[in-house]
């Protein structure tokens, strides 16, 4: 298991290469935080997002802010939620906007692999539920975009520090995800026996 | 232990709720943090010892700084015990913990989640239709009110899992389905945490017993000896599926495993999984008939 560090957006499609499934990254430089709402606007009502998404770290959050002026918001408290359920938009994010690399928790489902390889995208599993320690890496919020769809917003994060964060999926086609499954699958087999 | 003293029954309940939202949100329990200290005591995998280190590190940071432990202030559960002489009816606790968890949103503030379940338009500072949800529980001969908040977290609530087994199925089958059920939650519910299983009467009644037993204390064992081996028995089990912290790999899948059971129909056998995040938030307080008010952990 090897450490690396790695700013983002970049630029250098060995960045993400040299990343293996299992290795452990701390992110420096520019994220944006990403949800639901959000990715159902660009993808499904066919919406340009105002921000440019290449090279981007995106980070699944919704975080609680407080507004101190127009359009602009103080930290409370962010963390990050549950990646699976938006993992449709994997294919889009890096095919036409060439997002990088994909931060959430509890990881994708194996129909992410493919593009991820293919794209050369990473997915970083993030310590889920640990916010009080997330908030402190967020320097501060630099810009939020589509305000209405609060807390549900595109967000721009300065971050120092970034992580721990888990390469859960390599732009190789590894999947740690899909391993533990596999293990575990096989594991149920013989406690299923002893039952 | 803080004692508050008021002669407004519905503005001690209201500020309870207030209380208690905010203060489970902040401060978790000392037995899930005795439990999550063993985890990584007992963890043996590299990534898996790094997750627990830093959720370790991230409740300091909560503490420190006076910060949410996680950013998911949840959907707001309330568990009541109401006394059978207890001067304020339920319908009025009812409104007063609405007033509290409103209040608390938007004063500390918080991140309110509460939609609409069609339109999914937000509904206001985490309240809505029929929202916080309340579980009931009346004592007689008593004159008091236990109030427990448990902000539970989307994360974690939506790996529910229910089947309708058959009485043939037995044990056997019950410790099956949670098994498969956990397996497939994988790292989605923030594990390791607190797998709440229900067992026997119908099948809404099943879901309602698995959502009592994430809300006990960490550790504590059913009363009923058979159930209580039965707990023991699964959380073995499911510590050997290596799923381990965040779905990652691990010894550590489950912090703990609680069970709650009722009696049931002769051809039923209701199974009712709901799990809750490594971040088991709750918080409570007693009212007494005066008002008076203590805030602990006891249930």
């Amino acid at each position: 298991m090897a450490i690396h560090e790695v700013t983002f957006p970049v630029t250098d499609p060995a960045e993400i290469l040299k990343l293996r499934a299992g290795d452990e990254v701390i992110v420096q430089g520019h994220i944006l935080g990403i949800r639901d709402r959000t990715q159902i606007r660009i993808f499904d009502q066919g919406i340009e997002p105002p921000m440019d998404l290449s090279g981007a770290f995106l980070l699944h959050t919704a975080p609680n802010v407080r507004k101190v002026g127009p359009g602009r918001y103080e930290k409370i408290c962010i963390g990050t939620t549950t990646s699976a359920r938006m993992v449709r938009f994997t294919e889009g994010l890096g095919s036409q906007y060439g997002v990088r690399a994909i931060c959430g928790k509890g990881g994708f489902p194996d129909e992410a692999i493919e593009p991820m390889h293919r794209l050369g995208m990473v997915y970083f599993a993030i310590v889920g539920g640990a916010a009080a320690l997330e908030t402190t890496q967020i320097e501060e919020i630099e810009e939020v975009a589509w305000e209405e769809l609060m807390p549900e917003c595109l967000w721009k994060f300065r971050v120092k520090d970034f992580g721990p964060l888990i390469v859960g999926i390599d732009a190789h086609g590894g999947s740690l995800y899909r391993d533990v499954q596999d293990r575990a699958k096989a594991k149920l087999e013989e406690l299923y026996a002893r039952l | 232990m803080t004692t508050i003293t008021t002669t407004d029954l519905a503005q001690s309940v209201e500020d309870a709720a207030a209380h208690l939202y905010v203060w489970a949100l902040k401060d978790i329990p000392q037995d899930l943090r005795d439990a999550l200290a063993a985890a990584r005591d007992r963890e043996t995998s590299v990534t898996g010892i790094r997750i627990l280190e830093t959720i370790h590190r991230n409740v300091e940071i909560a503490d420190e700084q006076k910060n949410l432990v996680c950013q998911d202030t949840g959907i707001a559960v309330y568990y009541c015990r109401v006394g059978e002489h207890f001067p304020l009816h339920p319908a009025r606790i009812y409104d007063a913990l609405k007033s509290g968890t409103s209040r608390a949103t938007v004063e500390h503030p918080l991140r309110s989640n509460t939609v609409h379940t069609l339109t999914r338009e937000n509904t206001g500072p985490n309240v809505g239709y029929r929202v916080p949800i309340v579980h009931w529980d009346f004592v007689p001969d008593w004159d008091g009110l236990d109030v427990k908040c448990v902000p539970k977290g989307s994360g974690s609530e939506n790996m529910t899992f229910l089947k309708m087994l058959v009485p043939a199925d037995g044990v056997a089958g019950i410790k099956r389905f949670v098994l498969e059920s956990i397996v497939d939650a994988g790292g989605k519910p923030c594990p390791p945490g607190i797998v709440g299983i229900g067992l026997g009467g119908s099948a809404d009644y099943a879901m309602h017993l698995a959502k009592e037993a994430i809300a006990r204390p960490v550790g504590s064992r059913n009363s009923d000896p058979l159930v209580a081996q039965l707990e023991d028995e699964l959380y073995a089990l499911l510590n050997e599926t290596g799923i381990g912290p965040m779905g990652l790999g691990g010894d550590v899948t489950v912090l703990q495993c609680h069970i709650e059971h009722a009696d049931t129909h002769m051809t039923l056998n209701p199974v009712a999984v709901n799990y809750q995040c490594w971040a088991a938030r709750r918080a409570s307080a007693h009212i007494a008939a005066d008002g008076t008010t203590d805030f602990d952990r006891e249930f």
